[in-house]
């Protein structure tokens, strides 16, 4: 820990601060996009605590979104659980598939591990099609309303879904400054930068990298689940390998291994869809641009390359 | 949870409320220009979900010059109630999850009255519940089997084109006393599939028949060729639904695998072939065969006055190619429902006398308890029955045979052929 032991939270508690404040002043569109902007932020944050910190290069985290999403819609529509237990299950089956993947991917490393990922993620999503009656196939299905309750508010309504989001958003960030700052942070980034010299120093790379992918599915898992139940419709085009490749873009864009950087990335991103797509139908080539752009003046992504200039206290 | 701290601290609502409170005193103070226009006089907006790229972008090209077709008619016609009408374009790029914002984005940000025009299932059941949250009229024109299977909500209709369960059942007993009655189905292992799987299989049971072979396709499957010697000999009916670019391979390695000895009576759906020319090289194998279409692409002999003056409309020519570029094929056979949708929408709005958005509810009341459609400039498709119980219209079906490389129409099914029972009563939900 360093001195200023306050410092590494002033920017995620301002950014909450500002999120709580918007929640009141934005419109009814921009209200609802910034409810899902927070959601997939936490997924982005999953992704960053593999990636951005401990350089796991997954191409398979649609895999995890995808089980806490399913895990969480069935439990609500076969089971009838209450919002709240479909929360916990979401979270648990992300990190439970995670630790799956894991325990096999992680025997390998750099490229191969991307692999290998992105192979459990296509099994995983052919599995949604395969097993159609159950899961809804390719058209997916409408979260039940009656599991859309969480302590007595209406998740289909946008206070409340803010709220929820807001409130998830602000664990998962907290959580991840937290971890980030701890020792073990410390071992993750060990990890990236020279895993055999950290395995020489006495830490387990793979024990290491397991926990990791499972907090990383934690955070994934849970995403998922909140989206399926604030946003009422689970279905396979979440699990498919755009969802493994989204993650991946919005922390590049944002910063990797910077604690605002999936935020904005995914802030920024969704929004240059949203305004390019009204003018024209090439908007992901707007969006390649971008990233080009990016690429070309900010390879540390925009948090990255601010924090370099302007200090760690920024992201 | 804005609800419990309501009286300790502002809501968005509360805080939104003062901040248009605000601008109002400045307006009446004569800070802004005024801008008084009466609401009887201004454009009625209605938001079309287009899928101008990603997997329905074909779709989406055609459904947008039909739509712009309509809407000229419309408005020339005198609009809805004397009032102009503007659509409003968002495209959803064929994704459930952009498909919801886009619901959104029209409800909230455009402010517009209605939406409408989405084909794609995945993107109906993807959308359908931000719909039913913003209490927005939402009038999809796509095939499955999610509006009237009860799945959806009260705020969903699909008044424009007849869904897949109909489709099959109303063209079963043709297929079984004409083609065959030993079907052997081949189509794509996910859900669009399995629609057809199950209810033709059920269909062509109830008519004396059997599907003796159901071959299903991964998704993920580029050649087809090991599949073929699983077609059972005595197979008298191949029937096929394959889609997406995969199509051509498919017709011509079935081409391949028969050659020019014998082979069974064929039956597809042309949604494998909307937008693709019948002329392909390796389509010729479909000459003799049979195809299931919404709405004939060649123009028949018996084209009605509303069939011609609709098709000059949307700029088709007699096969079914755009007047401008010969090589822009339509998607003739679904394409309809965008148009006939549009005047429902006209007839419900009229019906309920809507004015505006408070007037919602009574524009969904006013399409529920519509009945028949009839054949018309508005429904040049043909004749339909709208079942307000269960949201879902029901039309003619058409068989064809490729003849010619032309698609000529040889049965038309009754709309009572595709009518099944009722699954779900949504007048009985509440708003």
């Amino acid at each position: 820990m360093n001195g200023q032991p306050l410092k590494p939270w002033l920017a995620p508690l301002a950014l909450i601060g500002l999120l709580a404040v918007m929640g009141f002043v934005l419109p009814a569109y921009h209200h609802n996009n910034m409810a899902r902007i927070l959601v997939l932020a936490v997924f982005a944050m999953g992704y960053n605590i593999a990636f951005g910190y401990t350089g796991l290069l997954s191409l398979g985290h649609a895999l995890f979104f995808g089980a806490g999403l399913y895990a969480a819609g069935l439990a609500i529509n076969q089971g009838g659980v209450t919002a709240g237990l479909a929360l916990g299950l979401g979270l648990l089956a992300g990190g439970g598939v995670a630790l799956a993947t894991g325990v096999l991917a992680l025997r390998t490393a750099g490229v191969s591990f991307m692999i290998v990922t992105l192979m459990f993620a296509q099994a995983g999503y052919l599995l949604l099609l395969y097993f159609g009656a159950f899961t809804g196939g390719d058209e997916g299905f409408v979260v039940a309303r009656t599991g859309r309750v969480l302590g007595g508010f209406d998740l289909t309504t946008d206070g409340p879904r803010y709220g929820l989001a807001l409130g998830l958003f602000t664990l998962a960030i907290l959580g991840q400054t937290a971890i980030v700052r701890a020792p073990f942070g410390r071992v993750m980034v060990a990890m990236r930068e020279n895993s055999a010299r950290a395995q020489m120093l006495g830490f387990d790379p793979f024990r290491t990298k397991l926990i990791v992918l499972v907090i990383s599915g934690l955070y994934s898992g849970v995403a998922g689940a909140a989206y399926g139940i604030l946003f009422g419709y689970v279905g396979a085009s979440f699990a498919a390998i755009q969802y493994s490749i989204l993650p991946l873009l919005w922390v590049l864009l944002g910063g990797s291994g910077t604690v605002l950087g999936p935020f904005l990335g995914v802030f920024i991103m969704f929004y240059l869809i949203d305004l390019s797509s009204s003018y024209t139908s090439a908007h992901l080539m707007v969006v390649g641009v971008a990233l080009l752009v990016l690429v070309l003046f900010a390879p540390r992504g925009i948090l990255g390359g601010l924090r370099k200039r302007w200090g760690t206290w920024l992201a | 949870m804005t609800a419990k701290l309501g009286s300790a601290f502002p809501n968005r609502r509360s805080v939104l409320g003062g901040m248009a409170a605000g601008s109002g005193l400045l307006a009446a103070a004569g800070a802004f220009p005024g801008f008084v226009q009466a609401q009887s006089s201004a454009p009625i907006k209605l938001g079309f979900q287009l899928h101008r790229t990603g997997i329905g972008a074909s779709y989406g090209r055609w459904y947008q010059r039909t739509t712009q077709a309509a809407l000229k008619l419309l408005n020339e016609t005198g609009g809805i109630n004397g009032r102009p009408v503007e659509v409003v374009f968002e495209d959803d790029g064929t994704d459930p999850a952009r498909g919801a914002e886009v619901v959104g984005k029209l409800a909230t940000q455009h402010g517009c009255d209605a939406i409408f025009g989405p084909l794609f299932s995945h993107v109906v059941i993807g959308s359908a519940p931000r719909a039913g949250e913003l209490k927005i009229p939402y009038l999809v024109c796509s095939e499955g089997y999610h509006v009237a299977s009860g799945m959806l909500n009260r705020w969903t209709l699909q008044p424009g084109i007849t869904d897949v369960k109909a489709q099959v059942r109303a063209m079963a007993p043709w297929v079984t006393a004409n083609l065959g009655k030993k079907v052997t189905m081949i189509f794509p292992d996910y859900a669009f599939g399995h629609d057809h799987r199950d209810f033709f299989t059920q269909a062509v049971k109830e008519q004396g028949g059997e599907v003796i072979a159901h071959l299903a396709i991964p998704p993920t499957e580029t050649s087809f060729t090991r599949y073929m010697p699983q077609i059972p000999a005595e197979t008298e009916v191949l029937y096929h639904v394959m889609v997406g670019p995969a199509v051509l391979t498919f017709v011509k390695e079935l081409g391949e695998f028969y050659g020019n000895g014998p082979r069974p009576e064929i039956f597809g759906f042309i949604d494998s072939l909307e937008a693709v020319n019948l002329a392909s090289p390796g389509l010729e194998f479909l000459e003799g065969t049979h195809f299931w279409e919404g709405h004939c692409r060649n123009q028949q002999p018996d084209a009605s006055v509303d069939e011609t003056f609709y098709r000059a409309a949307v700029g088709v020519d007699a096969t079914g190619a755009s007047l401008a570029d010969a090589r822009d094929i339509s998607t003739y056979s679904h394409m309809f429902s965008t148009w006939e949708t549009l005047f429902v929408i006209k007839a419900g709005m009229e019906a309920a006398g809507y004015q505006g958005p408070k007037d919602r509810q009574s524009f969904v009341e006013a399409i529920e308890a519509m009945t028949t459609l009839p054949a018309s400039r508005a429904h040049p498709q043909g004749d339909k029955i709208f079942n307000g119980k269960t949201h879902q219209v029901f039309g003619h079906q058409s068989i064809s045979k490729v003849t010619g490389g032309q698609l000529m129409r040889v049965y038309q099914t009754s709309i009572a052929q595709g009518q099944y029972p009722d699954a779900v009563d949504y007048t009985q939900q509440s708003f």
